[in-house]
């Protein structure tokens, strides 16, 4: 019997500290763990006695690459615990600073995370050396994601202005005008980028997933949708915990989130395209159709192509609220404390991320939940694994182990998100 | 002949990635920078690693297992200049809370099995545990102080970071006092400057995410904020976020838990 580990001990280009581990015996790949060795911060339980208005702040520190969807999910899911709905100007505007977020996190991924995979450098300034023009092009356009977080958020990572009902203070429409000459020009950037893309090698292989996204009426979803999937689930966010669970399976150190009696689901950018590609702009929609990439997208490695494409609609979408921008009469809408447990799911660039409180009377939180997205993408990206690696079990170990990390890297985990949450054991042995 | 850079090595500790992402996040110097210096070590943003020692190791986070305790160690052994940044690895982070409680209910909490869970009962800074060169604070920093600090370092001087409160920034920024204006309670008084007041310039109160400024008159903060409504409770809990474990923000937090 021929037995062969592939081991990378510590991931790089990805969000936190994880480690991949591959078992094959006699040409067949037995085990494929992803495993996360970020200690805990036990952010569920700090959260307890905190009051209500106090959740954005501290859910942002879960995760520096987006805070904005951990304060968007706990701004919605308080909201709807307090029985109020935000809308108008108000909505818009968090529309807006959640396309910044897209903007910059995908930005960050395609640019210096990813595309080094595909042109073979060991990451984005070693790339430089050879591209900088292309590496500037991905800087100056991550710039405008971090613009729009800043003058709606005050500065791009951990935002202030983001609350409860609304913002501390909402912009001028004057204000705005100078982001959408900085967006024009980066819509062109964007379109660049498909088509930069979309030129890439890209391993021929497909995977049969679930998709799993949020569908919005008519509009390419961001902070508000039901919860649906490419077979057939349809739920709002209040019945995520009836659908969704967390199987501890054996061997492994990690909580899988599944869909109950059917298994492992892919979110994230595959996931909304596939569920809600008729709702991109006009423009998103041709330059995919132009990529060649079709209504669904199953090669993971393409996955840049679509984070390309989703980077195009948030800089036309961050137009379209701008064009359409009308001061709102207040900052904020006004909230009574009040008993009551709230749900929301909101798409962060890497996936939904999913929050649940339950207040008591006096507006303190009593207990919280909180899913991030690579928590449920980890059971996918070790099928991944599972399935592609036996295909390359031939390459030499260095190939192989750099295939696999870019099998990971495909779905942008982000590993201080899923920490919190995830069951770990460190295991540096083996 | 090619002139020998700096070597820079970026560590992470309990964190949100968020400061070391600040260095991504200086788009217009990033490449000036790693022109400069030669990023040797920076998992985030390349497979590439060059063995120590490091001229500059930028760390951050905050230490909460057994093993982190000895890494730092480690790193410590390594580096030539050690620069903490941001407020888990100057103050023990949002994750210092558990200081505050017990680190096995917390674990039963959130985790179905908390045999599995290695962690100390505390989240604690890194200059608990070696000597720290320079500590750069915020939650999370800011890039124009990263790009300053690094700056500083290439140029062999002290960095500008003023240790004066936030109450100073507003001034220059002329923004009116949020506390004397609207009576809304701000944190800027004892709060370390470095954000440029943020907060008050969006209608807000400061709410410390730089952590205690130099010499803080924290009590005589909160008897100003009492007198704005603020119970016991509140104010045990607006000492208790980001720098909850930073000495000042401690000690009043502590003085008003019953």
């Amino acid at each position: 019997m021929t037995s062969r580990t592939i081991k990378v001990d510590q991931l790089a280009r990805v969000e936190g500290e994880g480690a991949l581990k591959l078992i094959a015996r006699d040409g067949v790949v037995q085990l494929a763990e992803f495993n996360i060795f970020e200690p805990p911060r036990f952010f569920e339980a700090l959260l307890r006695d905190r009051m209500y208005a106090e959740a954005p702040d501290i859910t942002a520190r879960i995760c520096g690459i987006c805070p904005v969807a951990y304060q968007m999910s706990a701004v919605h899911a308080m909201e709807n615990a307090l029985g109020v709905v935000v809308d108008g100007p108000l909505r818009e505007l968090r529309r807006l600073i959640y396309c910044g977020e897209w903007i910059e996190s995908h930005t960050l991924h395609v640019y210096m995370l990813h595309a080094p995979d595909f042109l073979g450098y060991e990451g984005a300034i070693e790339m430089a050396r050879d591209h900088a023009d292309i590496v500037r092009r991905g800087l100056d356009l991550k710039r405008v994601g971090n613009s729009i977080i800043t003058l709606l958020g005050g500065r791009e990572i951990h935002p202030i202005n983001v609350r409860v009902g609304g913002f501390y203070r909402t912009p001028r429409k004057r204000e705005l005008q100078p982001l959408a000459e900085e967006l024009k020009r980066a819509r062109d950037r964007a379109l660049a980028t498909v088509r930069w893309t979309a030129g890439f090698d890209f391993p021929d292989v497909e995977r049969d997933y679930e998709f799993v996204a949020l569908r919005g009426d008519g509009e390419y979803p961001l902070s508000q949708g039901r919860i649906v999937s490419s077979r057939g689930l349809d739920i709002s966010a209040a019945e995520y915990d009836e659908h969704f669970e967390e199987s501890h399976v054996q061997h492994s150190t990690a909580l899988h989130a599944q869909i109950k009696a059917r298994g492992a689901y892919l979110t994230g950018p595959l996931a909304r395209y596939a569920l809600n590609s008729a709702a991109l702009s006009p423009l998103a929609r041709e330059a995919a159709c132009e990529a060649g990439l079709g209504p669904v997208c199953v090669n993971p490695f393409r996955s840049i192509i679509v984070r390309a494409v989703e980077v195009l609609y948030a800089c036309d979408e961050a137009l379209r609220i701008i064009d359409d921008y009308e001061e709102p009469e207040r900052p904020a809408i006004d909230l009574e404390p009040r008993a009551g447990t709230g749900f929301a799911a909101t798409e962060a660039p890497r996936g939904m991320l999913y929050h649940r409180y339950r207040l008591n009377a006096d507006g303190k939180i009593a207990d919280a939940r909180i899913v991030p997205p690579t928590s449920q993408n980890q059971p996918s990206i070790e099928e991944d694994l599972r399935t592609f690696a036996n295909a390359w079990l031939d390459l030499p170990d260095d190939t192989l182990r750099h295939r696999c990390e870019q099998t990971i890297r495909n779905h942008d985990p982000c590993i201080s998100c899923a920490t919190h949450f995830l069951r770990l054991e460190i295991d540096r042995g083996g | 002949m090619e002139r020998v850079r700096p070597k820079l090595a970026v560590w992470k500790f309990a964190s949100c990635d968020g400061c070391q992402l600040s260095l991504l996040d200086c788009e217009d110097e990033l490449l000036e920078i790693a022109g400069e210096i030669e990023i040797a070590h920076f998992l985030e943003a390349t497979r590439a690693s060059v063995e120590g020692p490091y001229d500059l190791s930028l760390v951050e986070g905050s230490v909460t297992t057994a093993h982190d305790a000895e890494r730092i160690r480690d790193v410590r052994r390594q580096s030539r200049f050690l620069m903490t940044i941001g407020a888990c690895a100057t103050a023990g982070g949002i994750q210092a809370l558990r200081n505050f409680a017990d680190v096995r209910e917390y674990t039963a909490i959130v985790y179905a099995r908390p045999d599995y869970i290695q962690t100390l009962a505390t989240s604690t800074a890194i200059a608990d545990h070696v000597k720290v060169d320079f500590e750069l604070r915020g939650c999370p920093i800011n890039t124009r102080q990263l790009v300053e600090v690094i700056s500083a370092f290439l140029a062999g001087r002290k960095p500008q970071t003023p240790p004066h409160s936030v109450c100073i920034e507003c001034k220059i920024a002329g923004n009116l006092c949020v506390m004397v204006g609207h009576g809304t309670p701000c944190l800027g008084p004892v709060t370390h400057a470095g954000c440029g007041a943020l907060c008050p310039s969006y209608n807000r109160g400061c709410y410390g995410c730089y952590g205690p400024m130099e010499t803080p008159n924290a009590p005589s903060l909160s008897a100003w904020l009492s007198k704005l409504g603020m119970d016991y409770d509140a104010l045990k809990r607006v000492y208790r976020t980001f720098n909850a474990n930073a000495d000042a923000f401690r000690k009043e937090s502590e003085r008003h838990d019953q």
